[in-house]
């Protein structure tokens, strides 16, 4: 037994603590980053908030040369495509986590469980692209005329389904939007339905309740938190996405009506189609806003969503 | 008994939408994967990978695209991923109950999920703004930030799955803390780090929004990385949305190579991941 | 009976002189608000295997773990009184927990070799502690694998992966990695446990080899393996320390009603 010298033993203790700070250098780095983003945001978008105050949340206008903007269509048409997804996805989601939790055989599980997670890799510019050039010509020919004429004629809801099938617009963007956050739901929705404790579904199954009984009864009732987080994330997901919103959404500034067919833009689209060309000042600093806003509210969202989830987790925790 | 017909009748009426909802995932996914593979084998060929990005109406190929979405992928990973890996072992081995770990952990989690445009529009208010023009650079810092949540995440995850009686073993034979992290640790977690700089890479090759006011793109070749720089996304997005059919060709031939990549990688991740992990 | 008397008694039994190692004085160990560990007095006796023994939850894990400060690791763990190493008390802040446990080498229940080679497994505790050429440590390496009665199995297949050998193997790896850093003490919780009656048997073989090296305490739940393979025997009960002293004694004509129940197996 050689015990090391004074000297090592100070070597080394500096050299764990050293070790330590650049860890934690690097998890305040991380964590600065966040708040980096909302100043600089903030920052860069002074300009306009100091010009149009809070009214530029409501204002319809969209006016480049004449230097004047608000943020009402593009925040209208984000959050109108991020419904229309939800409307469709949740529902799917759930059904899909359904048949991958208690339906598929074994041996179907891994493979369609993965494959619905490779649909979520895809990255969203092949959505968007396939959205506009082979879906949105498909959609104008068929599904939209074939609308137009039942749900159409159904009063007050009609409205939403009427007018030219362009094929391009806010229900296109809204069922891209949705075949990209399935995935999302669908996964979220499956690991959250699997910490349901065996012994809760056994004792369900045991008193003679169906498949569907025992999830809706009690599988849905114990992960409601996890699921309501679940679809947060989708959500989430769906208000920020910009390709496959830019793609098909019509890149319009006017709310012609309340159909769904018309054009729009969203809060993303605008950003990706007129950031690059925009005059700095007024015209940056509006767009800068609008990402503002929209960190703002996808922040909201998610801070939402996590806090839900952490939940979820908690309670598995006490229970284990 | 009626009663029970109805029940049987309920449940047998929601396993069939159920199968419905999985048939209806699967039928976007195997539609779209058709769409890229048919239209974009059709534009492969060997100018694509030779031929600089053409002007409208003549042909040409998405070589620049390609070489520099590769630097700026290449680039991002290697800034990124060092940040990721420090900050996850905060995370996993000092900081899981201090103040910083948690709130860096629950940020970072939003981070995972920001919007990629915003992350674009940062990059573009701290940087882009401030030297004055679109570079190469500013494209890697931006897609740098969505590198480093993704390993920050896998990499603390990873760690905590890594048994307590391991770490005691090596403080055991007196091994001061950064090496039983360093050397036993991180070791023990290493497939499941690489699977999560993989998933990263995998996910910026694909990244658009990010890029629009950062690297912007460039037609022609330029490896300067204070220049616009030319990439696969932001040239598929020009190309797709023009009414030329050539360029809407190169756009599906492009789509089909990062689509190919994007999944190529994915499914790699899955086999190393869970080689290593039977062992 | 107080420690003084107790010891002189001891030692009258003993066939050697003995020289304490590692003692405990009133030592006291809490997890958060659980009293774990009551006023334990007792010594661990040089090139000696002290066994302890006692039903699980007594706090005979804990108190192994205390001998390398292993609780170190967990804030919410702490402990008061004294715990002597060759006369010096172990619980005081300057003590360096790395030199301290090059000093006192532990094995732990379930077999964890690193995820790194046969080889580097033991080279890696080697190297932190002392620097070595190459093929110094490649001879360290090889005088550990032998007293761990490995060598032969592993000579040829030393840059294989420690966690591709049998759990045996893997056990006897993890000894031979404590054994390497050249320890005064070996600490061995529980250390056949999770292994079949066959390596058990090499592990107790290889424990009785040792012994005349290492001051070893080992702590298991098989009162047949304490009486087969120690010298002195500590049975512990919630916590406190119902009985010490030399194993043959210890088993043949306990002094208190509690230990002779439970090796009896009429508790426990």
């Amino acid at each position: 037994m050689n015990s090391p010298d004074p000297s090592t033993r100070i070597r080394r203790n500096i050299g764990d603590l050293l070790f330590f700070n650049l860890t934690r250098a690097f998890a305040a780095f991380t964590l600065l980053l966040l708040a980096g983003i909302i100043v600089s945001l903030g920052i860069g978008s002074w300009e306009s908030i100091s010009k149009f105050g809070v009214g530029f949340l409501w204002s319809q206008q969209w006016n480049p040369p004449m230097d004047d903007f608000g943020a009402l269509i593009p925040i209208y048409g984000t959050i109108v495509t991020s419904l229309i997804a939800l409307v469709i996805a949740v529902p799917v989601s759930f059904g899909i986590a359904l048949f991958l939790t208690e339906l598929s055989p074994v041996w179907l599980r891994r493979p369609l469980g993965t494959a619905i997670e490779l649909l979520a890799a895809i990255p969203s510019i092949v959505y968007g692209m396939w959205g506009l050039l082979v879906f949105a010509p498909l959609f104008a020919q068929y599904v939209q005329p074939f609308l137009a004429a039942t749900i159409g004629q159904i009063p007050f809801i009609g409205a939403l389904f009427s007018g030219p099938p362009l094929g391009i617009g806010l229900l296109t963007a809204g069922i891209i939007l949705a075949i990209m956050i399935i995935p999302f739901i669908a996964s979220v929705m499956r690991d959250v339905f699997a910490v349901t404790p065996d012994m809760l579904k056994e004792s369900a199954y045991g008193v003679g309740g169906t498949t569907w009984e025992v999830v809706w009864n009690v599988v849905l009732p114990y992960t409601k938190v996890g699921v309501i987080g679940g679809i947060m994330l989708g959500l989430g997901r769906a208000l920020g996405e910009t390709m496959a919103v830019t793609f098909v959404i019509g890149n319009t500034n006017l709310i012609s009506g309340i159909s769904l067919y018309a054009p729009g833009n969203s809060i993303t689209s605008t950003l990706a189609n007129e950031f690059g060309e925009a005059t700095p000042g007024l015209y940056t600093g509006a767009l800068i806003e609008l990402g503002l806003i929209l960190f703002l509210i996808t922040l909201t969202v998610l801070v939402f969503s996590k806090l839900l989830l952490m939940r979820l987790a908690r309670k598995e925790g006490s229970q284990a | 008994m009626k009663l029970l017909t109805r029940r049987k009748l309920t449940n047998h009426l929601a396993l069939a939408l159920s199968m419905a909802a999985m048939s209806f995932g699967l039928f976007w996914l195997i539609w779209i994967l058709w769409t890229t593979f048919d239209l974009g084998v059709a534009g492969l060929s060997l100018d694509l990978f030779t031929k600089m990005t053409p002007p409208p109406g003549s042909s040409g190929g998405l070589l620049n695209a390609i070489v520099g979405s590769a630097i700026m992928v290449g680039l991002a990973t290697l800034l990124g991923t060092p940040i990721g890996i420090f900050t996850g072992i905060y995370l996993a081995e000092y900081g899981r109950h201090t103040w910083l770990g948690k709130s860096t952990r629950f940020f970072n989690d939003i981070l995972l999920s920001a919007p990629s445009i915003v992350i674009g529009l940062f990059v573009y208010a701290i940087y882009v703004a401030k030297v004055g023009k679109f570079s190469g650079f500013s494209g890697v810092l931006a897609l740098a930030l969505i590198v480093i949540p993704v390993v920050v995440s896998t990499t603390e995850n990873m760690l905590r799955l890594v048994p307590n009686s391991l770490r005691e073993a090596a403080f055991a034979l007196g091994a001061p803390k950064r090496l039983v992290i360093m050397k036993v640790t991180l070791r023990a977690s290493v497939a499941g780090v690489i699977t999560g700089v993989l998933l990263a890479v995998a996910r910026i090759a694909g990244e658009t929004a990010p890029l629009l006011f950062t690297a912007l793109s460039n037609q022609f070749w330029s490896l300067d990385l204070n220049e616009p720089m030319a990439n696969l996304p932001v040239t598929i997005f020009k190309f797709a949305m023009s009414p030329f059919t050539d360029w809407q060709q190169l756009a599906w031939a492009g789509v089909f190579l990062i689509t190919l990549g994007v999944l190529g990688l994915n499914i790699a991740t899955r086999i190393l991941f869970r080689q290593k992990h039977k062992l | 009976m107080n420690m003084n008397d107790m010891n002189e008694a001891i030692c009258d039994v003993a066939a050697a002189p003995l020289e304490t190692q590692i003692e405990f004085r009133d030592f006291d160990f809490h997890y958060g608000k659980f009293h774990a560990l009551k006023n334990i007095n007792l010594p661990i006796y040089r090139k000696n295997v002290t066994a302890f023994i006692g039903p699980s939850g007594c706090g005979k894990s804990t108190l192994l773990r205390t001998m390398n400060r292993m609780y170190d690791l967990y804030p919410e763990q702490k402990a008061t009184g004294e715990l002597l190493l060759d006369g010096k008390n172990l619980l005081g802040r300057d003590v360096d927990l790395n030199t301290l446990r090059a000093k006192v080498g532990m094995v732990f229940q379930k077999p964890t070799p690193f995820p790194m080679s046969i080889f580097e497994n033991i080279a890696f505790g080697i190297r932190l502690h002392e620097r070595l050429s190459k093929s110094a440590v490649e001879e360290r390496v090889e005088w550990a694998l032998r007293k761990a009665a490995l060598w032969d199995e592993v000579k040829d297949i030393l840059n294989r992966s420690g966690m591709s050998i049998s759990g045996g193997q893997q056990q006897r790896l993890c000894i031979a990695r404590a054994v390497a850093v050249k320890p005064e003490v070996l600490l061995l919780d529980e250390p056949t446990s999770a292994l079949d009656p066959i390596s058990t048997m090499r592990i107790e073989e290889l424990i009785d080899e040792l012994k005349g090296e290492f001051t070893i305490a080992i702590v298991t739940h098989n009162m047949q393996q304490a009486a087969r393979i120690s010298d002195f025997t500590a049975y512990m009960y919630l916590g406190e320390m119902i009985e010490f002293g030399v194993t043959d004694q210890v088993f043949i004509k306990p002094q208190k009603k509690q230990t002779e129940d439970y090796i009896t197996g009429r508790f426990g």
